[in-house]
């Protein structure tokens, strides 16, 4: 009769014990599928990171002779070793419909070697190399190349353009969560802290943003983008025109928070024992809420991502030179063009999956963040 | 009541008036004046603007003064219906929008409409019959059209259409009705033609509200009412009906107003990708060939609509609700 | 048999039963095991008559009001056990005996007696009530569902329900939403809409335990004045048992689903036999007692659901604890009285 309860109170005392942190963990921990979602998303981080590494042309390398080359079927055996390779494909312009074909020449088989040698870049930045996941001898001949995802109407390598792409994608989104971040924190709390006019005030401003339609608006602002600026300009205009619409939700998770907090005894009787005001913030009552930021926070990106490679999408987002999934996808904007080569709509397949991962991850973490109910 | 309405007409009003804003500075923000563009577009083609006809455009437009000027006197020409000329087509911009508005609300409208009517059902089945197969099959579809961003499904559906039916599936009207006036017949094709990019539009918002309607519903369900309800000898079809759903209706009814900007917004980029004759390509074009008037036209006029339908669905939830009807506060 | 020794009427035993429960066992399936919320309870209930069922929470009182009325949640499912009803005489069925347990339960026939032969009423009247529709609305509802009735004449009717249970302005509070109304009138809508088609047994769920002390008083007083007058049954389910010592003619005192001892509540009061009801009793607080005393609580706890004692479900907790027999076996109801009946093994 004691056993069970003796094995019950030894884990009762675990769970007393426990940081808040510990506690989100092991509730997050039950939810495989948003496990599954964090493996999903720390994988694409790495390849955020190491995208050069599993990029084997280069993204920007056209070469007329090989435009719109349907993807090369791997095989992966040769006879009876193990010996991935491709065959050799030559095209040629089709005299009715003025279109290049390709055809595979099964006599030349070019095997697919790992770390191979490719085009120079420097991993992380910083050390440079010329080594990549896979690659082909001689790489850097153009015929005698591998195109594992075929390649765009310019000829350019569309798995490599896919790696770069993805890099600038996944950062854009981070970059436009942390402002959004920002300015959801702030004027959320003034807004739940303070209440009175403020509140009103905040609030009003909340509704009216939410009540816009955003395309439109980033359409117009993007649009107005001056053609000469660089890359990089761009790149962080898009992000704040993106954020200044994007913060009303977490404005909102952080105002409910605030507000619900506020009549809280722990704040009261922290406030009694003589805290500022800063402090009762910073120390008391944020640490309450991280765990609903972070969550917020997780299902904000997703958004991100998809209005980058909406507007990218369009040709109002970021432009050529610069990849992201949503200028890969320019590409494939009519049915015509979709119709003789499908495979130029792969880039929506990390879209999908991506927000479909940070989706979950945010589910679970929002799941998890009130380990105390 | 009327307190809770006149503060949402209100607050409309401030939306319509940001929104004016906003559109303003679009117009603005290309360089240089928009008037001496409009007037060299003139010449260049060859079309003579008078010196006279220039500075009757220069008051009008209030050139040369402050930006707040400007903002009035654009205001007060909209106000006599006068939303100014499209550089690009040469015409007044009332005339380029021409039907393509009413198409766009008509797309927006539709795709809204079936959110309400495939949502309410589905979530209520998802929360009653919870962890059957039909809520399983509801809540992954949900999770496709909340992770698949509507332009792509967009593609990938004409794609499909295309491949495998050899049918292309864009577009509001069939070619004959396409440029055809106004009629029943015309009316009929538009509606044949609505169910696949209301659908495309509204799959995201849909899958939103089951998940607010199931969720809502399941905690209503644990709750007393619902079992007094039964123990008066309800049939347990009346007990759902009269008592939890008609609770849960109402964040559902106040949330689903908000998924009208989304489906507007939307609009645009599907309609550019299914080739529809609505506001979406237009405004593209303009943007890209810096037609400020009718880019900037289209912006305001997106955005009222949108607040008109927001409001619409607030009063709805007036209706509904009992307890905003009688509450003072 | 079994079924002769349950406590009955102790005003008259020549009378015949309105409901003989009959070993009902009414047990949940979870996925940590199975919950056995009633598990054998026995008891009969006469016209005029009110029953006290008492217990702490957990022991099944509430699921056994609702298997009664075949309203208990999914995935609970009464397993065994007759629930016989005798419908009243009026509308041609002419005093049937109907074992609910069979029937089944969103039928044609429970749901002709639920509301209106049978009715139930509960704890918190706040949320019992929809908070979308009025009170009125909700009431004439039940007299529509039951009674040939048009809208005028069901509202006259409700009005008039309203009054009779001492609600004041009957006329305004019928159109007004629950949370309009004070605790206390609450429940006396309460009141009228289980009343509201004359049953002859009515089911009361802890109706005062969410009211304040002055409250529970003019509650308790409305329901036996409404008893006197249209003689029907109670089966008042509480863990007040100041309540059951001033409401109850007879008394059945439940344990993890069980019942450990019924009789009349005289007998019950000042001449307890189970060791769960002694206890009980004891661990009242007095007003006469010594001050600086120390209340006696009952040792232990409620063990859980999941972890149910193996022979008596009390023993664990029993004063009088016997090795080898009270954990080993079961005790079942043996009469000791005059309609007093315990079930333990010091009175084999």
């Amino acid at each position: 009769m004691a056993e069970p309860t003796a094995v019950a109170d030894a884990t009762k005392q675990r769970i007393f014990v426990a940081s808040q942190w510990q506690l989100m963990w092991w509730r997050f921990r039950k939810h495989r599928v948003a496990v599954v979602s964090a493996l999903v998303v720390a994988g694409f981080y790495l390849a955020v990171l190491g995208a050069d590494f599993l990029a084997y042309a280069n993204p920007d390398a056209s070469e007329a002779q090989r435009s719109l080359m349907p993807p090369q079927r791997v095989y992966w055996f040769d006879g009876w070793r193990f010996r991935p390779h491709v065959y050799a494909v030559k095209g040629v312009r089709d005299q009715q419909s003025f279109r290049r074909v390709y055809r595979a020449d099964p006599d030349q088989k070019i095997p697919i070697r790992f770390f191979a040698e490719g085009f120079e870049y420097r991993f992380l930045g910083v050390i440079p190399t010329t080594r990549h996941l896979i690659g082909v001898d001689g790489g850097l001949d153009a015929t005698r190349t591998i195109f594992l995802l075929g390649t765009d109407v310019q000829g350019r390598d569309l798995w490599s353009r896919l790696m770069y792409g993805t890099r600038i994608s996944l950062t854009i989104g981070l970059f436009g969560v942390t402002v959004s971040l920002v300015l959801g924190v702030v004027l959320g709390g003034f807004s739940g802290f303070y209440g009175g006019i403020i509140d009103t005030v905040i609030q009003r401003t909340i509704e009216i943003l939410r009540s816009i339609p955003t395309i439109p608006l980033w359409m117009g602002l993007a649009a107005a983008l001056p053609r000469e600026w660089s890359v990089l300009q761009v790149y962080f205009a898009i992000t704040i025109i993106i954020s200044l619409l994007g913060w009303t939700e977490l404005a909102r998770v952080v105002r409910g928070r605030f507000l619900s907090m506020r009549e809280e005894d722990f704040v009261v009787s922290a406030r009694l024992v003589g805290c500022t005001q800063m402090r009762t913030i910073f120390v008391h009552m944020v640490p309450s809420f991280m765990s609903h930021i972070i969550a917020a926070t997780t299902l904000a990106l997703p958004a991100m991502i998809i209005s980058e490679t909406a507007l990218s999408f369009l040709g109002l987002g970021l432009r050529p030179p610069a990849i992201s999934w949503g200028v890969l996808l320019q590409q494939a904007q009519n049915v015509q063009t979709v119709a003789i080569s499908p495979w130029l709509m792969l880039p929506a397949v990390p879209v999908i999956i991506a927000v479909m991962a940070f989706n979950f991850l945010g589910d679970g973490l929002r799941d998890a963040a009130d380990p105390y109910t | 009541m009327l307190a809770y309405i006149g503060r949402r007409v209100v607050l409309a009003v401030f939306t319509v008036w940001a929104i004016s804003v906003l559109s303003f500075v679009i117009i603005q923000l290309p360089p240089g004046d928009y008037v001496t563009s409009y007037i060299a577009q003139m010449a260049s083609t060859g079309s003579v603007v008078s010196d006279e006809e220039a500075e009757n455009l220069r008051i009008q437009y209030g050139l040369g003064q402050p930006m707040y000027v400007q903002y009035l006197k654009w205001m007060r020409l909209i106000a006599e219906g006068n939303f100014g000329m499209s550089m690009e087509w040469r015409r007044p911009v009332t005339e380029v929008i021409g039907e393509r508005l009413w198409l766009t609300v008509a797309v927006s409208g539709a795709a809204l409409i079936l959110t309400w009517v495939l949502a309410l059902p589905i979530g209520i089945y998802s929360a009653v019959r919870q962890y059957s197969p039909g809520d399983y099959l509801a809540t992954f579809v949900g999770f496709i059209g909340l992770a698949v961003p509507n332009f792509l499904l967009a593609l990938v559906l004409l794609y499909l259409g295309f491949v495998l039916f050899n049918a292309h599936i864009g577009g509001l009207f069939s070619p004959e009705f396409n440029d055809a006036p106004w009629s029943w017949a015309r009316a009929w094709d538009l509606l044949k033609h609505l169910p696949i990019p209301a659908l495309i539009l509204g799959l995201a918002g849909t899958a939103q509200q089951i998940r607010i309607m199931r969720a809502n519903l399941l905690d209503e369900l644990r709750k007393p009412y619902v079992v007094t309800a039964r123990s008066k000898g309800l049939p347990e079809s009346k007990v759902m009906t009269k008592y939890p759903v008609r609770v849960a209706l109402n964040p559902f009814a106040s949330t689903i107003g908000y998924t009208l900007p989304y489906i507007v917004s939307g609009s645009i980029i599907v309609s550019l990708v299914l080739g529809l004759p609505t506001v979406g390509p237009l405004l593209l074009k303009a943007l890209i060939a810096q037609d400020m008037f009718l880019a900037g036209t289209i912006v305001l006029l997106l955005g009222v609509m949108t607040v008109i339908g927001t409001l619409v669905s607030d009063i709805l939830l007036v209706w509904i609700d009992p307890r905003i009807r009688l509450e003072e506060t | 048999m079994m079924g002769d020794v349950v406590a009955g009427s102790s005003v008259s035993s020549s009378r015949e039963a309105l409901l003989s429960v009959r070993n009902l066992k009414t047990y949940f399936p979870r996925d940590e095991g199975l919950v056995k919320a009633v598990d054998g309870v026995s008891f009969d209930l006469y016209p005029g008559v009110t029953l006290g069922v008492v217990g702490e929470s957990g022991c099944g009182k509430s699921v056994t009001a609702r298997s009664i009325l075949r309203i208990v949640d999914r995935p609970g499912r009464i397993v065994e056990g007759e629930i016989r009803f005798r419908r009243p005489e009026a509308g041609g069925r002419g005093g049937q005996v109907v074992d609910l347990a069979k029937l089944a339960p969103d039928g044609l026939e429970i749901r002709s007696i639920r509301g209106a032969e049978i009715a139930l009423i509960f704890q918190e009247p706040m949320s019992s009530f929809s908070p979308v529709h009025s009170v009125g609305n909700q009431i004439i509802e039940a007299i529509r569902l039951h009674q040939p009735v048009g809208r005028q004449e069901a509202r006259a009717k409700t009005i008039e329900m309203l009054r009779r249970v001492g609600v004041s302005s009957p006329e305004q509070r019928v159109d007004q939403l629950a949370y309009q109304l004070s605790g206390g009138l609450r429940q006396r809508a309460m009141i009228a809409m289980a009343l509201s088609c004359q049953p002859t047994l009515l089911i009361a769920d802890e109706p005062t335990t969410a009211l304040d002390v002055t409250t529970q008083t003019q509650i308790l007083e409305l329901m036996r004045q409404l008893q006197q007058e249209d003689g029907m049954a109670i089966m008042l389910i509480t863990h007040d048992l100041g309540v059951v010592a001033e409401m109850a003619t007879d008394v059945a005192v439940m344990y993890l689903g069980r019942v450990v001892e019924q009789g009349p509540v005289d007998a019950i009061f000042h001449a307890p036999r189970h060791p769960y009801t002694r206890a009980l009793l004891r661990s009242i607080p007095r007003i006469r007692s010594r001050s600086r005393e120390r209340l006696t609580p009952i040792a232990g706890s409620v063990p859980h659901p999941y972890d149910r004692p193996t022979g008596c479900p009390f023993h664990p907790r029993c004063t009088d604890f016997m090795a080898g027999t009270c954990d080993r076996q079961e005790p079942t109801l043996r009469p000791v009285g005059d309609q007093h009946a315990v079930s333990c093994f010091l009175y084999r």
